[in-house]
């Protein structure tokens, strides 16, 4: 079964979120990647303001490929999340409700999303030209100056991505490679 | 008989082998994923590797990067000890036919300078990275392959004592493997180099990864060590994207080399599933 999810996430929807759950996202989402990230901790250390709301918003971990003539973006799959790990519990403790990445999360970060009620979707990694077709539009809205890594605004319709991480402490990335796992004999 | 190559001649098939390494998987790469496909017994995994194969399609229509990550530029020449290049540099032909081809292909410029402070992007993805050798002959073989940040990050490099041997070898591959989880993109195809000096087994690992998916070493007992070491691999339950799965690993490719007598270097560089490569022979 695939269930339908819009973004931003409600409370009641991150709650019957279930790791392994295959979703599709509809609504706005952020992108947001190394550098971006690095820029909005430090704004937040010095006291100043994220470029956007962060209040119960989505953010997906991509820098994409610049669009072609008529197109709205380029390629645009996950890259690894992991990356963003040191600065991703601030920005839950800002409101980040949602993001969407590839491979698995720090303890840190899995603990900050049980305490704050945050979600973690797996999109496929490499599968940048798929995942375009779900974006209807894409418009930067800050950090202009770092190329793909500038923060975009986008509209997705149908957005696949797989629940990773949910609040009740399901990780899929534990939880698959223990079913299939065969031991050494 | 010394061969002239016009430098204009090696830009224009870099740019345009580039392209076509990011837009067009290669058939033995797609072979591999449906063969994977059947193989897979994980609903999540099979789902996965359906919409990676979509994903080339789409790609190879439409003419969009397989992924947003158009990689590092990097380059294995083979230059024949008879090619005479005539007009620009041989390296500088190479990195206009990067800077041509990434802004001709709409692929993303990923490379900054400063990687320690301030990380300023080249904006045409240049400089590539250009491995070279001299050949017999009179022609120039360019293999392109651009290599996603991801995977790379994931690259590990053992000195084994000697006397760690060959299981000392196929222990360290499969925690590599199993510590990197799903961040390399799996399936991944893993390179492996063997011997050597540091630098040497870490080329190995890379060039090994050009060789067509799933093809053996020529050396019977590299071939077992591949083997070995692919179910193993596949053992480990990671499955496509980490997700949880039979297939982890499209295959292992192990290149080695004599090494020193105090020495068993091991290098490990593993591919996305998104192996991308093309070459032409000028």
């Amino acid at each position: 079964m695939i269930k339908n999810v819009a973004s931003p996430l409600s409370d009641k929807e991150i709650e019957g979120l279930r790791s392994g759950d295959r979703v599709l996202v509809t609504g706005i989402i952020y992108t947001a990647r190394d550098a971006a990230h690095k820029r909005m901790v430090e704004a937040l250390d010095r006291g100043e303001g994220l470029p956007f709301d962060i209040k119960g918003q989505t953010i997906y971990y991509t820098g994409p490929s610049p669009p072609r003539p008529g197109r709205v973006i380029g390629s645009a799959g996950p890259t690894t999340s992991s990356r963003m790990d040191l600065y991703t519990p601030r920005l839950i403790e800002e409101g980040l409700r949602g993001m969407i990445g590839k491979g698995g999360r720090s303890p840190e970060v899995k603990e900050a999303m049980k305490r704050y009620r945050a979600i973690y979707f797996a999109a496929i990694g490499g599968a940048g030209a798929l995942l375009s077709s779900s974006i209807e539009n894409s418009e930067v809205i800050a950090y202009e100056d770092l190329g793909a890594e500038a923060i975009r605004l986008l509209e997705v319709k149908d957005f696949p991505a797989i629940v990773a991480n949910d609040i009740h402490g399901g990780d899929i990335y534990e939880e698959g490679r223990a079913i299939y796992r065969r031991k050494v004999v | 008989m010394i061969r002239d190559i016009g430098a204009e001649t090696i830009t224009k098939t870099v740019a345009r082998l580039f392209q076509e390494a990011n837009f067009d998987l290669g058939e033995d790469v797609l072979d591999s994923l449906g063969r994977a496909l059947e193989a897979e017994e994980s609903p999540l995994g099979r789902d996965v590797l359906e919409q990676i194969l979509e994903n080339a399609r789409i790609a190879k229509e439409e003419r969009i990067p397989l992924c947003q990550d158009c990689g590092t530029a990097v380059v294995f020449l083979e230059v024949g000890q008879d090619v005479h290049i005539t007009g620009e540099n041989l390296y500088a032909a190479i990195e206009e036919g990067v800077r041509k081809g990434y802004e001709e292909g709409f692929l993303r410029k990923s490379i900054v300078t400063r990687p320690f402070s301030s990380r300023t992007n080249t904006n045409d993805n240049t400089p590539p990275v250009i491995h070279t050798r001299i050949t017999d002959g009179d022609r120039l073989r360019i293999r392109v392959m651009p290599k996603g940040g991801g995977s790379e990050n994931t690259i590990h490099l053992a000195m084994l004592k000697p006397s760690e041997g060959r299981r000392g070898i196929v222990e360290f591959v499969v925690r590599v493997v199993e510590e990197v989880g799903g961040n390399p993109c799996p399936p991944t195809i893993v390179g492996i180099g063997i011997g050597g000096t540091a630098e040497k087994a870490m080329t190995m690992a890379k060039e090994a990864l050009l060789r067509k998916v799933g093809e053996p070493n020529p050396e019977p007992e590299v071939a077992e060590l591949e083997a070995e070491i692919l179910k193993r691999v596949n053992d480990l339950g990671i499955g496509p994207q980490g997700l949880g799965g039979r297939i982890t690993a499209l295959a292992v490719h192990a290149e080695v080399f004599p090494t020193h007598i105090a020495s068993l270097p091991v290098a490990v560089n593993l591919q996305c599933h998104s192996a991308r490569h093309k070459e032409a022979v000028l």
